[in-house]
């Protein structure tokens, strides 16, 4: 199933709705890197709201998604994670999420902004 | 495809099964039907939310592995379970794949065959009170674990 990908001024946001299976973690890879680049965006934020459950597959296709992201030149910031899904992670006991994140869609955008903004003043 | 049975055993002592879910994984989707199937059996149980989540989740872990690391995949079989106050789920995941040569290295975090984050097992072992593997080269695998919650 194709993940939308919404572009809203500098930043593309776009929200996992359904189990993802391999071929959709790659598809959402391939989609995600070509709107970096077609569209210039800065920063990307994923919506993980509709996630209850984040085995090590997600987490791992998550951090892919956000390191191709990265070096596409976009800031990576996940949302919206479920309280039971941290507290999964945290038991699991491995920082299986690799990427910012940040409690809902709103701290998300003001996250993704400052994360671009630090990273303009950074010199180089 | 998935088997419900329901076993009534009226003239059994208390800490015999009585319902469990058999999902056989051979398919990517099966893995997602295989959670969901443990999220149901966890909240019949009476399970707290994070314990149905942290069995849900530990129950894709193995289904994972069956897709990932077998090539006919295998069976999960969920189980509500009862013992002396406590009420728990047990999960079995079994294959006759190509086993885990080595368990304990297999066990460990950041080990991977191939390209994994490596956190699923020893992540179950921590979501799950009770966790047991045997692997046969050649034989295959099979996993228990289980999921204890006093009665509420
Ligand atoms: N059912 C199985 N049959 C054969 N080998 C298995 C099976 N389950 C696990 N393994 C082996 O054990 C290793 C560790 O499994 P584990 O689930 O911890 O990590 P992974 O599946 O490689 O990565 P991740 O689960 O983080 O995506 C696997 O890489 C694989 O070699
Ligand atoms: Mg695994």
């Amino acid at each position: 199933m194709k993940i939308p990908i919404l572009q809203l001024k500098n930043l593309l946001l776009t929200s996992i709705q359904v189990e993802l299976t391999d071929r959709d973690a790659i598809d959402f890879q391939y989609d995600v890197v070509h709107k970096v680049a077609e569209t210039g965006a800065e920063g990307l934020v994923i919506d993980i709201t509709a996630m209850d459950v984040v085995d090590s597959f997600i987490a791992r296709a998550l951090n892919e998604t956000a390191r191709m992201a990265r070096l596409v030149g976009a800031e990576v910031v996940i949302c919206g994670m479920q309280p039971t899904v941290a507290l999964t992670l945290v038991e699991m006991g491995r920082e299986l999420i690799d990427v910012e994140s940040a409690l809902n869609l709103d701290h998300g955008f003001e996250k993704a902004q400052r994360l671009i903004s630090a990273k303009k003043r950074m010199p180089g | 495809m998935i088997k419900h049975e329901q076993a009534r055993h009226d003239n059994q002592p208390a800490c015999l099964i009585r319902q469990f879910v058999v999902v056989r994984v051979t398919e990517e989707i099966h893995i997602a039907q295989a959670q969901r199937q443990a999220k149901a059996l966890a909240r019949a149980a009476g399970f707290r939310q994070v314990a149905v989540y942290q069995v849900a989740t530990s129950v894709s872990e193995l289904a994972n592995n069956l897709f990932f690391h077998t090539t006919e995949g295998g069976r999960i079989t969920i189980t509500a379970i009862r013992q002396e106050g406590m009420i728990g789920l047990e999960v079995i995941a079994e294959d006759r794949g190509p086993g885990i040569p080595d368990v304990k290295l297999a066990m460990q975090d950041g080990f991977s065959a191939n390209g994994g984050l490596g956190g699923g097992l020893p992540g179950v072992k921590r979501l799950m009170d009770e966790f047991e593997i045997n692997s046969e080269v050649g034989l295959g695998t099979r996993i228990m674990v289980r999921r204890w919650q006093a009665c509420r």
